[in-house]
């Protein structure tokens, strides 16, 4: 416990510099000593890393790695589980998130998709629609145009815009995927972390969840966990390899799937384990 | 021999289920074939006369009101209790204890609320023997029952749903009426369902505390007797199974006209439905 305090307070105090000087690149996040436990257990070790603007950052690794945990530090879903404490430094658009009370702005800038499309027992327009009305957003036309907007934005408006007002649950896996992510979208976030969004997808559905996700890049910044290698190398700018809680590599994606500086990311992306 | 197997125990469930269905038909087509001779519409409409066969319209009245009354205080303290208990509260030794509590006072035979309600309601509040004193004592008896069918019905909310939700930037009391609430809501109905037959059915506990007066009720404060307490009455003193039977159909019809406009709000509640 008591280590737990120290660790707190140096990560505190410590000063956030730059991991590498890169002129061209905006760092949208920038992760510094992170640290989390889940009790006394430590699920990341020391994380730092800066993940660019408008480009896609996959999370690789093996299961219990640690990458989803990361994920969720960023927007701060880690927040819901009691026994979970953290330190280290994570700044989004030069804020320190977990020095800040307003949770719910930083989720709104930060949008998630999860593993399972967790659409509500709603219209698909409801589902659409249901960010902005919680934050206050009244007018039926503005809302209208954030619906199809956002339904156009996950591509998925010419399948579902004859149905907006029916259940979303009778849509198939793929689609409502799809509509998570518009969901997502219609919070217009600067930032949408995804976890593992096609694990539960067929390939075909996969395959447009993908030409989606390079499509969103130029709007949003992506973060997202996979499990698959091929879809690391297929959609992300960069990659960050995960292992027992560290990053041990985070490069461009082609050069570290091309030739990795470290011995276990090797291995891993050439099957010998994970 | 697998199938032979097969058979005996598809026998069994089949015996059982008859069994179950034929008891049901028995009983109420025994009370049916007992009463229905003195169901007429003086009987229902009727005001009572001590001198004969009066009808029951009192009886009826004061039997609505008590369930009124009783809901419109239980429901929202259990509903909240409930939501306390499993969305809000540490999961801890106090609350595996107030669990525990309520899981016993649903055990307690009712005479006890009844002796209690005596005591406390009619002459320590000085509330006398009344329509509010055997709603106060009744909501206590269908409380537990309530908190207790809520608790089941929030926990079969998957938590996707309140990760979905508050990914999206809302507030925890957002997700809760916006989310929770409506997907938990037919488990609720059920248990308001299962309150409105403890409260038709229960016959001691109001014996005790709203008296035995068969008069038209002036008022929530004056004394009345509900229809089981009639029922009860009828038997004991004349002995009139006759007309205590017919009491009983009156009883089975409101309770299933009660439980059927409950599923009709359920469905209309429950938009996953349409």
């Amino acid at each position: 416990m008591n280590s737990i305090e120290t660790k707190l307070n140096k990560a505190r105090t410590g000063k956030i510099t730059p991991i590498k000087q890169d002129s061209e690149e905006k760092a949208i996040i920038s992760v510094r000593d992170l640290n989390l436990f889940y009790g006394e257990k430590q699920a990341l070790f020391s994380v730092s890393m800066d993940i660019q603007e408008k480009e896609v950052t996959a999370l690789i690794g093996p299961s219990g790695c640690g990458k989803s945990t990361f994920l969720r530090t960023l927007n701060r879903m880690n927040d819901l589980i009691d026994s979970v404490q953290i330190n280290g430094d994570i700044v989004i658009d030069n804020e320190n998130i977990y020095q800040t009370n307003d949770v719910i702005k930083l989720r709104t800038k930060v949008g998630m998709v999860f593993q399972k499309a967790n659409l509500f027992p709603m219209s698909i327009y409801d589902n659409v629609a249901y960010g902005p009305r919680m934050q206050g957003l009244k007018n039926k036309k503005e809302l209208d145009k954030i619906v199809e907007e956002s339904l156009r934005g996950a591509a998925i408006w010419d399948e579902v815009k004859d149905r907006l007002k029916t259940s979303a649950l009778g849509l198939s896996g793929g689609q409502q995927q799809r509509i998570c992510i518009a969901r997502a979208i219609a919070m217009k976030p600067e930032i949408i972390l995804m976890d593992e969004p096609t694990s539960a997808l067929d390939p075909i559905s996969t395959l447009k969840v993908e030409e989606l996700i390079e499509k969103m890049k130029k709007d949003f910044t992506i973060v997202i966990v996979t499990h698959n290698m091929q879809q690391a190398a297929r959609i992300s700018d960069k990659t960050a390899f995960f292992l027992n809680g560290e990053v041990i590599e985070y490069e461009q994606t082609d050069k570290i799937f091309s030739m990795p500086n470290d011995q276990r990311t090797e291995d891993y992306i050439t099957g010998r384990f994970g | 021999m697998r199938t032979l197997k097969d058979n005996i125990l598809r026998g069994f469930l089949w015996f059982a289920a008859f069994l179950t269905v034929a008891i049901l038909v028995t009983i109420v087509g025994y009370i049916f074939m007992k009463g229905y001779r003195l169901i007429n519409f003086d009987f229902i409409f009727g005001d009572y006369s001590p001198t004969g066969h009066g009808g029951i319209w009192p009886m009826i009245i004061t039997t609505i009101y008590t369930i009124i009354i009783s809901l419109i205080i239980a429901t929202p303290i259990g509903i909240f209790a409930a939501v306390y208990l499993q969305e809000y509260a540490k999961q801890g030794r106090l609350v595996r204890m107030i669990r525990f509590a309520t899981e016993s006072l649903t055990g307690i035979p009712s005479i006890i609320y009844g002796l209690f309600g005596a005591v406390f309601f009619v002459t320590t509040l000085k509330l006398g023997m009344s329509i509010i004193s055997a709603s106060l004592t009744l909501t206590i008896i269908v409380l537990p029952v309530i908190i207790r069918t809520t608790e089941e019905s929030l926990k079969t909310v998957p938590n996707t749903y309140r990760e979905g939700s508050l990914a999206l930037g809302t507030t925890k009391l957002q997700t809760l009426y916006k989310v929770i609430l409506p997907s938990a809501m037919p488990g609720i109905l059920s248990g308001i369902i299962l309150s409105i037959g403890r409260i038709v059915g229960e016959s001691a506990a109001i014996f005790l505390t709203a008296g035995t007066v068969a008069a038209m009720p002036e008022g929530i404060f004056s004394s009345a007797r509900t229809l089981t307490v009639h029922s009860f009455l009828v038997t004991q003193e004349s002995g009139d199974i006759e007309l205590a039977s017919a009491v009983g159909i009156v009883l089975i019809v409101i309770i299933l006209v009660l439980n059927l406009l409950a599923t009709f709000i359920s469905k209309k509640l429950n938009k996953a439905n349409y």
